[in-house]
Formats: C-alpha cells, sequence, structure tokens
C-alpha cells in the first residue's frame, strides 16, 4: 500500500547566555564536571529560582522570528520525574502557559516552498549530565548543564518525508544562528531533536500511532532514522499489524531503531504551577521593540540575494544558510568583486575546505577583502584559474592577502616526498593518542592528522600527497 | 466517600520511588484520604467571582541581569553526594537515556 508520511520534530535549543536560566551559575560548555553548581541548580532546600532577563529576551526574539504569538501572560511549571540527571526531582519547564505559539517556518527545498507551522515554543531548564561508558556498575554525573536555559520549539506535525525534516532543521539551525542566541551545535548538546513519526494509507485524514525517536545526534541521523523507521512502519502495517504508540531509539551503530525499554509505566509528570516563579506579564513595547530589532532572517536574505544580484535560487539558498557565509559575500562585493565568482569561491572551493575538515563556517578567518582581491587577480588576469585555487588554498591556510601571496612570488608547495615523509613522520610521532584510535578504526582522526601535518608544513605540504603518507603509514601493521 | 485507593496509593509511591507494601498500602490511603476530605471543606466556599490563579502574590516579573555570580567548589558538591568518584557523582547504573 502508498502510505504518506507524518512527521513533526521537537527541537531544544541551549541558549548561548551568560549565567543559566533560574542562577548565576555560568552556563558555559566544557567546564571541568560538577564546577558550575549552586544551591538553586542543585535543588538545595530553600533556595529560589530567579528568572534570566536575558533569556526571556532571547525566547521572545527566537518566538518573533519563526513569526509567533507571543503570550501576554506566560508562567512557569514544576514537571516531575525522578532521574539521577535531575537533582531536584522536577524540572522547571511551560505547560499551559508557554512563552509563545502559533508561528511557521517557511522552507525551500528543491525549488518547493513549504510552510511547517510552529505549535509552541516554550522556556525550560536543563538537566545535568549522565556519563554511561566509564564504569560496568555506575552511571557518572555532571550537574554542570543543570539549569541551562533551554528553548524548545515544538512542529505541527507538517512535515511528510525525512528530507523535508533535514531541511526544517537545516532552516531553523540557519534562523536561530542569525539571531546569535545559540551555538546550535549537537555534537556539544547545543541543538538537540526528537522526531515523532507516523504513516497513514494515502489519502486518510485521521493520523496512525505515532513513534517518537530518540537519541539522534546529528542531522544526518535525523533523516536516516526517520527514513528507516518510515520503511520499517510500512512493513508492519503491510502485514495487517497494529503499531503500538512508543518511544524508540536510534541505534546510529546498527542504523536502526530499537524499543526503549524502561517507559512500561506511561509518563505520569504531574504538572503544576511553579510557586517559586511568579507570573510574567510581557509587555507588548518589549515585544514591538524586539521586533524592530530582528536582523535580516535567511528567507528575506535568499530573496534579495536573487533580486540585488541575480543569483539563483541555489546560489541564494547555501549563500545564506550560514551567516558567516553572507558576511563574507557582502564584504567581498563591498570591496569591489562581482557577486558571482565571489559566490562561486564561497560555495566550491571554501565549502570543500570547511566539509573536508570538518569545520564550521563561523571558525572562518578569511577577509572578504582577500575573496575580493582573489577574484580581481583571476579578472586582471594577473593569475590563471588554476593558479587561483592553490592562491586560494594557500590564503585559508596561512591566513594572508592573496595580492601578498602572489607578489611574494608564487606558492612554493612542497612535493618532495622525502620532506613530506618527515612531515608525516613527526605529526604521527606527536600524536599516538590519534594513532591509536585511528587503528582502532577512528578514521576520521585523519582530518586531524593532516591538520597538524598542514601546520607544521605552514600550509605548504601538498594535501593529496601527505594525506596517502599518512594514510599508509597509519594502515601499516605495527609489530 | 472514598477517593484515596491502596491501588492509587501504589501508583504514587512508585511515582515517588516509594517501596510500599501490603499493610501500608491500605493504611496510607486511609489517612491520605481523610487529609483530603479535610481540604474538601474548602469546596464550600463560594467562587464564583474569584479569578482562577496560580499564585497568590500580588507580583509578577521578577528577573534578574545575566550577570555570573558565585558556584560552590566541586569539593563542595561531591561532598554533598552519598557516593562519588571524582570529578563525579555516581549512581548505580542507568541502562538508558
Amino acid at each position: 500500500m502508498t502510505y504518506e508520511t507524518v512527521i513533526g520534530l521537537e527541537v531544544h535549543l541551549q541558549l548561548s547566555t551568560a549565567t543559566k536560566l533560574f542562577c548565576g551559575c555560568p552556563a558555559k560548555f566544557g567546564a571541568p564536571p560538577n564546577s558550575q553548581t549552586c544551591p538553586v541548580c542543585l535543588g538545595l532546600p530553600g533556595v529560589l529560582p530567579v528568572l534570566n532577563e536575558r533569556a526571556l529576551e532571547w525566547g521572545i526574539r527566537v518566538a518573533l522570528a519563526f513569526d509567533c504569538e507571543i503570550a501576554q501572560v506566560m508562567k512557569f511549571d514544576r514537571k516531575q520525574y525522578f532521574y539521577p540527571d535531575l537533582p531536584k526531582g522536577y524540572q522547571i519547564s511551560q505547560y499551559d502557559q508557554p512563552l509563545a505559539q502559533h508561528g511557521h517556518l517557511d522552507l525551500e527545498a528543491a525549488g518547493r516552498a513549504q510552510r511547517v507551522r510552529i505549535r509552541r515554543i516554550h522556556l525550560e531548564e536543563d538537566a545535568g549530565k549522565l556519563l554511561h561508558e566509564a564504569s560496568q556498575t555506575q552511571t557518572c554525573v555532571d550537574f554542570n548543564r543543570t539549569g541551562v536555559p533551554l528553548l524548545e520549539i515544538v512542529s505541527e506535525p507538517d512535515l511528510r518525508s525525512p528530507e523535508d525534516a533535514y531541511q526544517y532543521l537545516v532552516e531553523l539551525k540557519a534562523v536561530i544562528e542569525y539571531l546569535d542566541v545559540s551555538t546550535c551545535n549537537m555534537e556539544e548538546g547545543s541543538l538537540r531533536c526528537d522526531t515523532n513519526i507516523s504513516l497513514r494509507p494515502a489519502g486518510e485524514p485521521a493520523l496512525g500511532s505515532k513513534v517518537e525517536v530518540k537519541n539522534l545526534n546529528s542531522f544526518r541521523a535525523v533523516k536516516l532514522a526517520l527514513e528507516h523507521e518510515a520503511r520499517r512502519q510500512a512493513i508492519a502495517l503491510d502485514r495487517g499489524e497494529r503499531l503500538p504508540q512508543e518511544t524508540r531509539l536510534w541505534d546510529a551503530k546498527g542504523l536502526k531503531t530499537e524499543p526503549m525499554r524502561s517507559k512500561e509505566e506511561a509518563a505520569d509528570y504531574r504538572y503544576f504551577p511553579e510557586p517559586d516563579l511568579v507570573p510574567f506579564v510581557i509587555d507588548p513595547s518589549l515585544v514591538a521593540r524586539a521586533r524592530e530589532t530582528l536582523p535580516e532572517l535567511p528567507a528575506q536574505r535568499r530573496q534579495r540575494y536573487q533580486e540585488a544580484y541575480r543569483l539563483s535560487g541555489y546560489d541564494a539558498q547555501v549563500l545564506s544558510q550560514h551567516r558567516a557565509f553572507g558576511e563574507l559575500f557582502e564584504g567581498a562585493l563591498r570591496a569591489g568583486a562581482a557577486p558571482k565568482p565571489v559566490a562561486n569561491w564561497i560555495m566550491g572551493d571554501l565549502s570543500a575546505h570547511l566539509n573536508a575538515r570538518g569545520l564550521s563556517p563561523e571558525s572562518v578567518k578569511l577577509r572578504p577583502v582577500w575573496l575580493a582581491h582573489l577574484v580581481q587577480l583571476v579578472e586582471a588576469g594577473t593569475i590563471s584559474g588554476k593558479m587561483a585555487k592553490d592562491v586560494f588554498a594557500a590564503m585559508l591556510e596561512r591566513l594572508v592577502d592573496p595580492l601578498q601571496l602572489v607578489e611574494e612570488g608564487g606558492l612554493k608547495q612542497i612535493v618532495d616526498a622525502e620532506a613530506l615523509e618527515r612531515i608525516a613522520e613527526a605529526v604521527l610521532e606527536a600524536n599516538p593518542k590519534s594513532v591509536a584510535d585511528y587503528r582502532k578504526g577512528k578514521t576520521n582522526v585523519l582530518t586531524y592528522l593532516m591538520g597538524q601535518a598542514m601546520k607544521q608544513s605552514q600550509g605548504k605540504a601538498n594535501p593529496q600527497q601527505i594525506a596517502e603518507l599518512l594514510k599508509r603509514r597509519l594502515e601499516q601493521v605495527t609489530s | 466517600m472514598t477517593v484515596v485507593t491502596p491501588e492509587i496509593v501504589r501508583q504514587v509511591a512508585l511515582l515517588a520511588r516509594l517501596r510500599l507494601e501490603g499493610q501500608a498500602l491500605a493504611q496510607l490511603a486511609a489517612q491520605l484520604d481523610e487529609i483530603l476530605q479535610y481540604i474538601q471543606q474548602l469546596q464550600a466556599v463560594k467562587t464564583d467571582s474569584v479569578e482562577p490563579t496560580s499564585h497568590v502574590l500580588p507580583l509578577s516579573n521578577v528577573l534578574r541581569k545575566d550577570e555570573p555570580g558565585a558556584c560552590l567548589s566541586q569539593e563542595t558538591v561531591l561532598a554533598l553526594a552519598p557516593a562519588t568518584q571524582r570529578p563525579f557523582v555516581t549512581v548505580p547504573k542507568v541502562l538508558e537515556t
């Protein structure tokens, strides 16, 4: 039978405020375990939580960017459950009077416009972090994360394919990056995503049984898990089985979802109003001011790039995906370069460079004026297109103006096999842990080792050659 | 009228992670029921003209600046916990997230 896939997403976003949601502990990621806590976030008796003003302001900004209605009055509630990551025995969240409701996010995937409704956005506190790997018999708890501000963004079940869900996340992340309120880093957990998925016979208006899929730690994992889950449900429905409403966990190694065993008792959170936090009346003038100070958002930028610079929809889409790309692009234009060649460098060589090294666009230290100079050098015929690629790579590695690079008399790449061997050897010797990791199957450490080799050679090592040398040495069986 | 049954006590105890069995269930059911009936007297108050409210204080919008304050030291935090393995607090193995 043909089924329609129905997907809704719940995104948890850590706000990058300086302090936690209800106390003055720093909310910084990566501090030594259990060094950023206080009586309030540990839930010791007799303490009083007080809301972080900036978390509320940023929550309003995000809600406005999704065109939500902001509550006139909002309050907090206690969501009660026992788990070792929750020292108080309840999470302060919002139940029936959330910060905002009824918004939407417009997507443009493969030239097709789509509106995804946002059901609600609310503020809540994060839980602590549990580490299971360290011991066979114990679970370790780090309470630094306890109380860090989270914004939960819940979509309506408007998505119809795993690919659409992926696009929704990409666009959502872009919007948040433009607002500059979260690092949106799934690996560090500052952006987390749970999904709900059900199937129904094509044309059927009623929704099927909803399966919640958790444990998704990348956008790719979201897509893969949803694809798997849609297939699994279709097979079961074809057999005439009835699917239970349940929570399943994504197994990233086995590429499948597994039912979560521990939920024998249906969750009973017994929400009630948080007595320690009085209600919040949100002043319409505060909302109006926040609306006025919203930056240009990705969708608006996409449209402007197409209209002002005659870029294709695809080019405009890629350039507006990351705020840093847009800034680089427009900066280079201000420095006198033509739009299309600048767009091509960003979408081509720069993106490839970032992908190969697993870097984020925000980490790029490239100055827009350098990019403009590069484009101008090619246009003036000073360097060939092929040379320009080398100049671009050198510019990224050494962070210098292409004018200077060309003046220096070109790029002296190290291609000498012996010299490269020495570099490879030195890098592997200096990084025994990475070498061991690689041999245990963590082959992505190669990227790191490559980076080290490039650093050591001041960016002059021939990347392909050095990669091959490193790989060959890593794959040699040690005696 | 009995509201709290031993079955309800069992369920609430489970949610509160309390181990209650046999005799205790019936005993607590009766006691909790008495407490609820005592509170039930409030139902006699006429509230037709009273706005529902979640808080009784004439206060709203209590906020603080996003400025860091003092934290407890790791040592202090670990000393509060019944079991630790520096720098962590430890609990019996939790199998699932």
